[in-house]
This record gives C-alpha cells, structure tokens and sequence, in this order.
C-alpha cells in the first residue's frame, strides 16, 4: 500500500510477529528458572505467593514420602484448596498436635513461618533429640495457609485484608472474621455483628467452611492433644479463655508452661513475649478457635501473636521470617514436648 | 449504595505537642465501619469483674499496656523526628484511679527505645483519659531521664536537601508489602509516624491501641514557608477493633520547629 502512495519505506522488521513469539519464549524459560526445584532451594527468607506455597507443599511431601503426606479437608469459599501437611512416622491415628498459620490473611509473618516449621520438622527428624522424640510418639498436622482466599487478596488488592472473602447478603461488605466463627461463646461481645467490621462474626457458628473444615477434621481425628493457632503481631503467648474471664480449669498448668515457652523463646535473640489467658493480656474475643479447642477437651491450646509490637506491624521485614520462626519454633517444642510426656 | 462516610475536617494551625485544642466532629454510627457498642464497652465490664482495673495494675495487662502506649504517641509528637523515634519497650508498673466522674487517671513506670540510636530511658507518666461524649483525647505528662540524641546535623542536611531540591518527595506504601523501605525512604518513614503519632494520640481511648500500619502515599507539597510541607495519606491499625483507619494528613516539619500538623481528615475505608 505505501508503495502504491508512492511512500518511500525500509523494513525492519521481516516478521514481528516471530520475533515477539521468540521473546514470549525466553521471558518463559527465564521466569521457570526463577521456581525453586526443591525445598533446599526455596527462598526462606521471602514473603511467597499462594502458587507458591501450594507448590512448596507439594515438592515437601514428594521429596520426604515415608514422614509427609497431604490432606485436603476442605475448599475455601472460593474453591480453594485446604491443605493440612501431616507429619507421621507411622502409627494408626496417633495422638497429634495441630498447628495453623494464617488464618488472619494479612499476617504474612506466620505463613511463612508455617512454611519454615514444616522444613524445620523435615529436617531435624532423626537429628534433633526433642523432635524425634515427639515423632516417634505423635503426629504433627500443620495448616500452612488457612485463609487462602484472604491470603490470596493480599497480594491482588489489599495487603492489609484479615478476613475471609465471602460476600455477605444485603451488605457491600465482604469477609466474616475466621477467628470469631468458632462456637466458643459465639456472638458475644468481643465479635462484631457487622458485617463491614474486621472481626464480623459471621451469620452463625462455623458457616464458613474455613472454619467449618477444621472442626469436622479435628472431631473425626478424636485424638489431637494439642491445638496452636499462630497470629501477628504482639509478642504474645496466649492461652484460653477469650470470651469469658472465668478461668480454664488448667489455667496453672497453661501459665506454667506458657513461661517456660516464651523463656525458651527468649533464649534465641533475647525476644520478649508477655502471656497469660487472652481476655486478661489482650482483649475480650468470642468465637475464637483455641477456646473452642480448650473446650473439645484439647488441654493445650494456645495462640501465638508474633513478632514485632507494632514498629512494622503486619509489614514486618522479610528479613526477620527467619529469625521469628527459629525462636518460635523453640516455643512450640516446648509445647510439643509437654503434650508428649502428658498422657491426658 | 453511595459512600456513606463520614468526615472528620480538623484544621489545626502550627499544632504542636498535646491537641488539646482539637475540635472533631463525628456521626459515628453513619460510618460503614461503625464498630458496635459492645466493644466499647469492655472498660466497664472489666471494671467490674476485674479486682485490678484501679488500684494496682498488671503491667503485662491490657488496661496498662493501652496507656503506656498512648505515653509512646506523646513522646513521639513532643520529641520525633526523622532521626528520632520512640517505641514501648516495657511497662513496669502501673496505678489507675477514678477521678471524680471526669476520667480515669493512669500513672505509669515505663521504659522507653529510641529505636535509632537505640537506646533505652525510664519514663514516669501519667495518662489522664476524658469520660463523656463526645470522646476526648488523653491528656499526658511525661517526664523521662536524659532522652536526647542530638540529631541536628542529619536533620539539617535532610532538610536542605529537600528545600533547595529539584524534585519534590513523592511516595506509596512505605514499608512495602515485603515490609522493605528504601534506605532513603527511612526518614520520611520515621517522619510519617511522627505525623501519625498526633492523629493516634488524638483518637486513644482506654479501648483502643494505635500502631502504624503503612504510609499509604506522601507528596512533598510547594511552599514558600520555611518548612518542608507534606500531604499524606496514613493507615493506622488499632488492636482493639482491628480496624484500619485511613487518615489525610497535612503537615509541615524543619528542624527548628519539628513536626506541626495542618490538618488531619479520617477518610472511609474502601469497602472491598
């Protein structure tokens, strides 16, 4: 057409089309560089994407076949995947300790560090005394992303979002607070029954099937001795109840090992932690999951608030994922190791 | 659904130290985010179930624990700087008494960090919280041992590097999501909380505990005053309710005449 316009013109470019495919290609293979091919590789130190977790799950079970397996106990409102790690060295429905990160999306410091604990188990299991011990005798079921659909919006859209993303009928608020659905005095004060609020209860006790999933898991398992829900941020270590003051009836008990955890904690980087039951250290909370536990009979319930008390918050450096999972970790023995040699 | 917010305009010509001459006008139940009564009321239920809520406190309770905090915001608007920024480092010891039906007064044993050169003081102070509607602010008075760093060479060189330079600040989301801030960006980061330390010691009540949550955006604003001038938008994060609260903050800060807030606006959160 330029030449019948009598327009003078020079080819570039033969073939743009080729020559953007070919780009298309090598920005692929460059991009597939990037994925880690196994769990030595994986960034430990960096904040990752739900992709990325789900293929972090996958490779650990792939590359420790006789010690992790994978659960899927149910389907985030938005059809995700919830994934339990199950670490066993055998046995037939042993007792266990259940652990879960990440059930407030916007706490990213805890997911992480629930990827870090299952590398951590992997690892030291027949090199660590303490954790071999507890293996030998018990299982470890770890819920790494709780709220995927929450985790999954902190990345797209909101890096500060805590709840769930289930829309909410005759609201244009969505989300109900997963850590306010539990029936542990469900609704009263310390939730909210606003659905625009952070800590909206949800319509009735476990109607997300966040929730939901959990407590059927944990009811058909019948076993689990241990019931530890990891949160961000305060530097706390919490035991029940949230919802009432009177005190659980292990309350001495829950305190005495509380101390020795976070003095354990403590003992890596000098990092201090407060506890005590919720409602006293920190404030008033209905409908949350360890008071829930504490009631199925599992003595050890505890909730974590990790690093830091409010500099960074939420936003905590990438740069400290490590140095929080390796004390918190020594707490969490501590714990594990008490639930082992306590045959309640 | 239109956006039913609500707003708060507060003009506060060349504030500094303790608002209290802050007027604010506030509809709260009109607010999407309205968070209900219940949780305001926690004070009077603890109060009677709770031998401590007067009297001798547990310094590793909540009841303390909120006030020290507030005594954080205070230290933060009277003393903070780009160079200098106060966090809580412990509660010691704690007293809280009714004062007639005006408030409730706290007296505190406290240790504060200056996080930059990262040193640690003991402060005594006391928190007095307003009763009534409309909600006030605390009133505070702190007095700690030598607290002071000088910091005036770094705080005047930032200052004329911003003044005479060529292009005028202009960031988002500090810390990013990864929590990273650029090296540069650390100033105004600690700057912001300065800032921010005025709204959140403004809004602290004994049910709520106010900590940044992100500098969602800071422009450098052209000014013929001798201050650097800032328009800001800042999410805080309080404890108690979980909430982000969104705030539009206009400030000025030179080294001579520290942080001084213009005006302060809460803006509704998005509802998604």
């Amino acid at each position: 057409m330029l030449k019948r316009k009598d327009i003078s013109y020079v080819t570039m470019i033969d073939d743009l089309q080729a020559v953007l495919d070919e780009e298309q290609k090598e920005i692929e293979l460059f991009a597939r560089s990037l994925k880690p091919k196994n769990t030595d590789s994986f960034n430990y130190s960096r904040y990752h994407k739900l992709s990325e977790i789900y293929s972090f799950q996958d490779m650990l079970v792939a590359e420790n076949p006789n010690l992790v397996s994978k659960i899927v106990i149910g389907q985030s409102y938005e059809a995700r995947p919830l994934s339990v790690l199950k670490f066993s060295t055998g046995g037939t429905n042993r007792r266990a300790i259940w652990i879960d990160t990440g059930i407030h999306a916007r706490e990213w410091i805890t997911q992480a560090s629930g990827i870090w604990f299952a590398k951590k188990i992997v690892t030291d299991y027949g090199r660590d005394p303490i954790l071999t011990d507890i293996l030998n005798g018990m299982d470890i079921l770890l819920e790494i992303v709780t709220n995927p659909d929450g985790y999954e919006y902190t990345h797209s859209t909101n890096r500060l979002w805590r709840k769930s993303r289930k829309p909410n009928p005759r609201s244009n608020c969505i989300g109900v607070d997963l850590n306010r659905n539990w029936d542990s005095g469900f609704g009263g004060p310390g939730a909210s029954s606003n659905p625009c609020s952070e800590t909206y209860h949800g319509p009735r006790a476990h109607s997300e099937s966040e929730v939901k999933s959990i407590v059927d898991f944990v009811k058909t398992h019948g076993n689990i001795k241990a019931f530890i829900s990891i949160h961000a941020y305060s530097q706390l270590l919490l035991y029940p109840y949230g919802h009432t003051r009177n005190p659980a009836k292990d309350q001495t008990e829950l305190d005495s090992l509380a101390q020795k955890a976070v003095k354990d904690l403590a003992s890596l980087y000098g990092t201090r932690y407060r506890y005590g039951s919720i409602i006293s250290t920190i404030y008033q909370a209905s409908g949350g999951s360890i008071d829930w536990a504490y009631d199925q009979g599992i003595k050890y319930s505890y909730t974590f608030e990790l690093r830091d008390t409010g500099r960074h918050g939420f936003l905590l450096p990438s740069s400290q994922i490590i140095p929080t999972s390796e004390e918190t970790w020594l707490a969490l023995e501590a714990i594990m190791d008490r639930t082992l040699k306590d045959p309640f | 659904m239109g956006f039913r917010g609500f707003i708060v305009l507060v003009v506060l010509m060349g504030m500094r130290g303790s608002p209290t001459g802050a007027v604010s006008l506030k509809d709260e139940s009109a607010h999407p985010n309205f968070v209900t009564r219940e949780q305001k009321d926690l004070t009077v239920e603890e109060g009677r179930g709770d031998v401590m809520a007067t009297g001798e406190l547990n310094p590793s309770h909540f009841p303390a624990r909120r006030a020290a905090k507030v005594v954080q915001h205070y230290l933060n608007t009277r003393y903070g700087s780009p160079y200098r920024l106060f966090g809580l480092e412990d509660v010691h010891s704690a007293t809280a008494e009714d004062v007639a039906d005006t408030g409730r007064r706290y007296h505190l044993q406290i240790s504060a960090h200056e996080i930059i050169s990262n040193r640690t003081q003991k402060c005594s102070a006391d928190v007095f919280f307003p009763r009534g509607e409309p909600t006030q602010s605390p009133e505070v008075k702190a007095s700690c041992e030598e607290l002071l760093q000088n910091t005036t060479a770094q705080e005047e060189a930032l200052y004329q590097r911003y003044k005479e330079g060529h292009s005028l600040l202009s960031a988002q989301y500090i810390p990013d999501s990864q929590g990273h801030i650029e090296p540069d960006m650390m100033p105004f980061w600690h700057l912001s909380i300065v800032a921010s330390s005025f709204i959140m010691l403004h809004e602290s009540t004994e049910n709520t505990l106010y900590n940044m949550a992100q500098v969602a955006q800071i422009t450098q604003l052209e000014t013929e005053r001798e201050e650097l001038k800032f328009d800001s938008h800042m999410l805080l994060h309080d404890m108690v309710s979980q909430e982000i609260l969104h705030w539009k903050l206009l400030f000025t800060w030179s080294p001579a005449e520290g942080v001084k807030v213009q005006q302060m606006q809460q803006i509704p959160k998005p509802n998604h």
